[in-house]
């Protein structure tokens, strides 16, 4: 009988148990669990800064260039010759996000020539007005320990703001096999130089010259970065 | 026969017991619907590897107050080519026989030692339901049609196509099912020689055979009447997977697309109204309603309800397992199962519980008399029984294939035969 088979499909589901989280939509307390994220997730950005604690951000507008949905607003301006905010000769002096219209497509993080801008894993911010949904450098740039500022409104969770750069190490030139290994990217504030993606090659041991920047277990949460 | 409060005539007493039983009855029914539309979404989340809702209170029990307070806040659209009063109306009249319905339902009471299901309060005999109405289960076919009037009415009134579709799907669907819903129905009917539901229990609560097997309609009619209303009253709440009078897919929600707010909250309350009533009406035809044995501990009506409350949860469980479980039927295929499937065997069935009643010795006067020996009278019956089934089964199944070939023929639709080329 056709019509019974999928009776006991469907009631065997019951015991298999649930695939789902019990998220409660970030109240917290023990019983709220959300899923684990991968590492390359397209959150909210961050402004990096070099290790020195200038900011790498150089006022450029590739990103506002790039942006499919027109949502970042970046003015350079020529650094103070007494107080340099960034290494080279200009910086940002404005510099927006509407989140509003952000689609989270990291085109912006691809084209960045200084890794200035990246995306950490977070997601779960909101609004009450539009002008509030406009990130502004205030609120994007890192922390003097280099961590990603946690906004009152946003809800951060242990593990969203570690591998911030993920996605831009995982674009970056060095996909090629012929750099499997080679970390060819700035040191960040707070995370030094990060070690390179593995596997392009089809191995997934990272050849000697690596660096040897952090263990493997804390950079990478769930595997998801081997080949 | 009736309640036997009110066979001394009628008091002020008496009405005030009414309206308490209605009001309370009323209550129970609106808990039960919430609980029940959270029990549904668990359920269903469950069978599809979810969790379901789980913020609104513990275990997300609080979801359809969140709703139904989201909804009673929203506003309340009035299209502009509906009928105004006819679409206003159309929402309660699916509501009110949702709430008439169960008010036959008898859902606790001692039926035990003889008890008929008697308690006493304020010093009144009186039976644990709504009102025992002598002509209970007619009461339910006809709350029940006068219900599909609701989604009728709202579909038409709404001037827009979809839900118009949908109006006329509903139609179509409660003829087609309700004629088995009746016929099934009839089966218990004859078993119990009553139509108070009342006394159907009363009749389950005897001594079945061999003194252990429960005298349930189910095993007293042969299973086959009791699926034959299971499909036939999942049909008439129009759940899946006959709910092609809503189809989302199709057609945008069916006769609701145009409703919102208020309105739109009374069909979705009417709609799981009728699921609890439906479940709970099985329970009370087939399964004995509030009858099971008293274990002590609790006083004797609890245990009726304890075991009304079991075998209705079975039920409403059953229900939300063909919803995670049976995609939608076609409209030919809802037409095929109750016209060629549903109503012949129903009707064969009622035949047979006719003709065995008729003849078997524990009538008393036995009128379909074949050979002279009382007990094997029966049996030859039951044989002869069978030739006629068979031979209606094979002359019906002959009709069906018959009739489809010449209409088949008769629209160009028979796939003439080609010569495939060879390549």
């Amino acid at each position: 009988m056709g019509y019974l088979a999928g009776f006991p499909v469907t009631l065997k589901k019951w015991f298999e148990g649930v695939n789902t989280k019990n998220y409660l939509g970030g109240k917290g307390g023990k019983s709220d669990i959300k899923a684990p994220k991968p590492e390359r997730l397209h959150g909210r950005h961050v402004l990096n800064k070099y290790e020195d604690g200038m900011e790498k951000c150089i006022g450029c507008e590739l990103c506002a260039g790039v942006c499919p949905a027109n949502c970042i607003y970046v003015r350079g301006e020529d650094n103070p010759v007494s107080d340099p905010k960034s290494p080279g000769e200009r910086f940002g002096f404005v510099y927006e996000i509407n989140y509003l219209r952000c689609i989270h497509c990291d085109l912006c993080v691809e084209a960045c020539p200084t890794e200035a801008i990246t995306e950490t894993k977070l997601f779960e911010f909101s609004f009450t007005d539009r002008k509030s949904a406009i990130y502004t450098k205030d609120e994007l740039l890192v922390d003097d320990e280099g961590k990603p500022q946690e906004l009152p409104w946003e809800d951060w969770r242990e593990g969203e703001d570690k591998d911030t750069s993920g996605w831009m190490r995982a674009t970056a030139p060095n996909g090629d096999k012929n750099y499997q290994g080679l970390a060819a990217w700035s040191g960040e504030l707070g995370h030094g130089v990060r070690k390179p993606e593995v596997g392009q090659s089809g191995s997934s041991t990272p050849s000697s010259h690596g660096s040897t920047m952090g263990s493997p277990s804390d950079q990478d949460q769930d595997g998801s970065n081997n080949g | 026969m009736g309640e036997p409060y009110l066979s001394d005539g009628v008091d002020f007493g008496d009405v005030l017991l009414a309206g308490g039983k209605a009001l309370v009855a009323f209550v129970v029914l609106l808990i039960s619907v919430m609980l029940m539309v959270w029990f549904e979404r668990k359920v269903v989340s469950r069978l599809q590897n979810r969790i379901g809702p789980n913020i609104a209170g513990p275990f997300g029990l609080f979801q359809t107050l969140a709703d139904g307070i989201k909804l009673f806040f929203k506003e309340d659209s009035n299209p502009a080519k509906s009928d105004p009063f006819v679409f206003k109306l159309a929402p309660y009249l699916s509501l009110i026989p949702a709430f008439l319905t169960f008010a036959i339902v008898p859902i606790a009471g001692d039926f035990n030692d003889g008890n008929r299901g008697k308690v006493t309060m304020f010093g009144r005999e009186t039976f644990l339901q709504v009102a025992d109405v002598p002509i209970g289960v007619l009461l339910f076919l006809a709350m029940s049609s006068i219900g599909v009037y609701g989604i009728m009415l709202a579909g038409w009134s709404s001037g827009s196509k979809y839900p118009l579709m949908g109006s006329v799907r509903a139609t179509a669907q409660a003829i087609s099912y309700e004629a088995a819903l009746g016929l099934s129905l009839a089966s218990v009917i004859l078993l119990s020689g009553s139509l108070s539901t009342n006394e159907i229990v009363n009749v389950q609560a005897d001594v079945g055979y061999a003194g252990f097997i429960p005298n349930w309609h189910i095993l007293t009619s042969a299973i086959v009447p009791f699926v034959v209303f299971l499909i036939a009253g999942t049909a008439e709440l129009n759940r899946p997977p006959f709910d092609l009078v809503e189809a989302e897919q199709e057609l945008v929600g069916g006769f609701h697309t145009e409703y919102s707010s208020i309105s739109f909250a009374l069909f979705f309350l009417a709609e799981f109204m009728n699921t609890v009533t439906m479940g709970a009406i099985i329970v009370t035809l087939f399964f004995g309603g509030p009858a099971g044995p008293d274990f002590g501990l609790l006083p004797g009506w609890l245990w009726g309800f304890v075991w009304f409350f079991l075998k209705l949860i079975v039920f409403l469980f059953i229900f939300v397992w063909f919803r995670a479980t049976l995609p939608r039927l076609r409209y030919d295929q809802l037409m095929d199962l109750g016209w060629k499937v549903l109503i012949p065997l129903s009707l064969a069935w009622l035949l047979v519980l006719g003709g065995l009643r008729l003849s078997s010795p524990d009538n008393g006067n036995i009128s379909l008399r074949f050979i002279d020996n009382d007990s094997a009278n029966s049996f030859v019956f039951v044989g002869f029984v069978f030739i006629v089934l068979l031979a209606g089964s094979i002359l019906l199944s002959l009709a069906i294939t018959t009739a489809r070939d010449e209409r088949l023929e008769a629209s160009g639709l028979v796939s003439v035969p080609v010569e495939e080329e060879e390549d």
